[in-house]
């Protein structure tokens, strides 16, 4: 699934854009940075709730290029500036983190956190 | 050849948490590490460095990258770890509850650096601070 799919798959803003057509092979969905720190896998997204700087850092550790704010959180503006450094895409979508996993899942983009 | 490098870990702002490893990923990356080995090193020592805000008020990070390792030395002057062997189990955490609002304190930063790591050692003293030393090898398999 590319970043473009994602978009439409969460009818999602795009609030800074990296590269759309980035092929997406897993998601993780969470609030808990440490969690996400803890699985790694290879060209993931993190949906998240959570809004400060370390969502960004965490994502950029992981070597993700998407990172999507669920339940309409919008990032601030530091973190806008450091996604922006890291050519990173910010999405932000009104649905909730549930919805907004199921939707993807349902267009076929499985779980980068399901495997320990 | 072997780069060292070292970097401030300010204790007083969780926003800037991190720098220092991102700092140390594209280093590594111009370098022209392996990209599972600059990732393991880079989660290992951001972990490391969250734990130095969360619980120590900051410290340092001395970083030495050769050929064939990365060495990560991350020192605090906090107020030590109590019990080493209980701190390393998943889940278990001594972190404030603000702290797990910003998506930390989960009890996962010193399981995840042992994960991601081919060597760790804690030197620890009660109120005397704690050092945590990590080595990644490129081309290894630490997971």
């Amino acid at each position: 699934m590319t970043i473009h799919e994602v978009i439409d798959a969460l009818e999602a803003n795009v609030v800074t854009e990296g590269d759309l057509g980035q092929t997406i092979l897993t998601a993780c969905g969470s609030d808990m940075m440490s969690d996400v720190l803890a699985f790694v896998k290879d060209q993931s997204m993190l949906l998240t709730g959570l809004v400060n700087p370390q969502v960004i850092r965490t994502a950029e550790m992981l070597d993700m290029r998407c990172v999507v704010f669920v339940r309409g959180k919008e990032p601030t503006e530091a973190m806008v500036q450091l996604a922006q450094e890291r050519d990173m895409t910010l999405l932000t979508t009104r649905y909730r983190m549930f919805t907004a996993c199921g939707r993807l899942y349902a267009r076929g983009l499985g779980g980068g956190c399901d495997e320990i | 050849m072997t780069i060292k490098k070292r970097y401030e870990v300010s204790g007083d702002d969780f926003t800037h948490a991190g720098e220092a490893s991102g700092q140390v990923k594209r280093t590594l990356r111009q370098l022209g590490y392996d990209a599972d080995a600059v990732r393991r090193a880079s989660i290992a020592m951001y972990e490391g460095e969250i734990n130095m805000v969360i619980h120590a008020d900051g410290g340092y990070a001395e970083v030495e990258i050769s050929p064939a390792q990365i060495d990560i030395l991350l020192a605090d002057s906090g107020p030590g770890i109590p019990n080493v062997e209980q701190a390393m189990q998943e889940g278990f955490s001594t972190a404030p509850e603000d702290v797990r609002s910003l998506g930390f304190g989960a009890g996962m930063g010193l399981p995840n650096i042992k994960k991601y790591t081919d060597e760790m050692r804690i030197e620890t003293e009660l109120g005397v601070g704690t050092k945590v030393y990590m080595t990644i090898r490129p081309g290894s398999k630490a997971e």
